[in-house]
């Protein structure tokens, strides 16, 4: 596969690790946090973790935008899904994550709601003009990547006069995110998260461009490399980083130049930005309630907007007693430290969304690296 | 979510569509967050949009790069005369 395969060479991977021991400098120690979920996997997924020497460390980060969703915004869809005569269409990713006592949105479906799984908002688009008598919700998650498709579909719907059509908006933004990981006091009792640098989002850049990151290199004086998502390109941007970090640079780089560009995608810029506008805060899982980190969609769009076409309780929504995903997001907790990873939270069971999601921490602890202590011990006592 | 894969374009079609191919599968997927688009492009494929082209010229010179930072590596450790530091450990 042209674009993939060359960037899974194991032999050139070899090679960079040679380079990034040659010069990490063995007298310091490099949190480097990888924001995206995409990044978390083919770390664990190829080992790379193995590849580059102790004292380089990698810090799970919050991109995984199912791992972020409040619980509260998912008893919403719930609700709207069991409560209302509405057909809830929504990417696969967000069936299986539990809400409050959990609820998810596959047990709403057994239950009777209309749930329907969509690759695409097109095929949203699709079931709002084969059922005219019924409403039809796009349930709306994502960053940077997966937004523009939101605000096509929207743009769609009105030159259509499609009138039973609507979205449920959720969209999250990366770079108030990244400020806030390292500008937020760290939660009572718990240390704050160590990070020197970022390896930046891969596909979200190719959206926004790469200078939406600088005032946070800047301000708080953290180097980001904008990072593939392929084992190589993870490597290099490890590299570049420690680079910096050696040099006390704190300067965007772009690793990932064959799709990132400086400017980013200004079409798709501007589509979203006609559709939808900034939410002066949003609640994320982890962090909080975040300034400016989310999209709404624009008054001017107001008939297309699920939180104005349907009323929505207010209501008491519960995180899973136990579930430490909050505080892996936030990087400061590693999956094999919550008590019920891999004994009552699997993939096949999962209690948090870290273990629903294909790009949750817990997901690739489980899938890849939850016996990569173990190992590592064996070998230690058998040496 | 943000995964996307880089498949070809084989053909153009009506209201901002196209047709791409990837290892024998064929779909069609949007265009219209592209500001042009032509057969044997590669893009980005993202939740059924083409999200960006890809740059074949760019991809050859970040792989140039892995590989002279790979060579510079081999030459240093061979001047040391013994493998780096940490290696094998």
């Amino acid at each position: 596969m042209k674009y993939i395969k060359e960037f899974r060479d194991g032999k050139l991977a070899q090679k960079l690790a040679l380079a990034i021991r040659q010069e990490a400098d063995p007298g310091r120690r490099y949190h480097l946090m990888e924001f995206c979920g995409g990044h978390t996997h083919a770390i664990f997924r190829y080992g790379v973790q193995d590849l580059v020497p102790q004292n380089v460390e990698y810090v799970h980060g919050p991109g995984c935008p199912v791992c972020v969703l409040p619980v509260r915004r998912l008893d919403d869809a719930v609700e709207l899904a069991l409560k209302t005569n509405v057909i809830l269409t929504t990417y696969g990713d967000m069936m299986r994550v539990p809400g409050t006592k959990q609820k998810s949105l596959i047990r709403a479906k057994a239950e009777g709601a209309d749930i329907r799984m969509v690759y695409s908002t097109q095929d949203a688009l699709r079931i709002a003009r084969e059922n005219p008598q019924r409403q039809v919700v796009f349930f709306a998650i994502g960053f940077e990547t997966t937004t523009p498709p939101t605000a096509v579909a929207i743009l769609q719907a009105k030159a259509e006069g499609l009138k039973n059509f609507s979205v449920f908006c959720n969209h999250v933004l990366t770079p108030p995110a990244i400020a806030h990981i390292v500008n937020a006091p760290a939660e009572p009792g718990e240390a704050p998260v160590k990070i020197d640098g970022f390896l930046g989002p891969s596909h979200v850049s190719s959206v926004i461009g790469c200078t939406p990151y600088e005032p946070a290199a800047r301000d708080f004086r953290k180097p980001v490399v904008i990072a593939g998502f392929e084992p190589l390109d993870v490597m290099q941007s490890t590299l570049m980083l420690i680079r910096q970090i050696n040099e006390g640079r704190h300067e965007v780089e772009n690793q990932y130049t064959r799709v990132v560009t400086r400017e980013g995608n200004r079409k798709a810029q501007k589509l979203v930005d006609e559709v939808l506008e900034l939410r002066r805060t949003f609640e994320w899982r982890g962090l909080g309630y975040v300034a400016d980190s989310a999209l709404k969609i624009r008054e001017t769009f107001a008939a297309f907007d699920a939180e104005e076409r349907f009323a929505l309780s207010p209501k008491e929504s519960r995180e899973v007693k136990s579930c430490e995903c909050p505080a892996i997001l936030r990087g400061v907790k590693k999956p094999t430290e919550c008590k019920l990873f891999g004994t009552v939270c699997t993939p096949d069971n999962p209690m948090g969304a870290c273990m629903v999601s294909s790009e949750g921490a817990c997901a690739a602890y489980w899938s890849y690296g939850r016996n990569r202590e173990a190992v590592a011990a064996a070998k230690g006592a058998a040496a | 979510m943000c995964l996307a894969i880089p498949a070809r374009v084989v053909s153009i079609d009506k209201d901002d569509m196209a047709t791409v191919a990837l290892e024998g599968i064929r779909k069609p997927v949007s265009t219209a967050l592209l500001e042009e688009v032509a057969v044997g492009d590669y893009v980005l494929v993202h939740v059924g949009y083409a999200l960006h082209k890809l740059s074949e010229e760019e991809a050859e010179r970040t792989l140039q790069l892995m590989a002279e930072a790979g060579v510079l590596a081999e030459e240093l450790e061979d001047m040391a005369g013994e493998p780096a530091a940490g290696a094998g450990a």
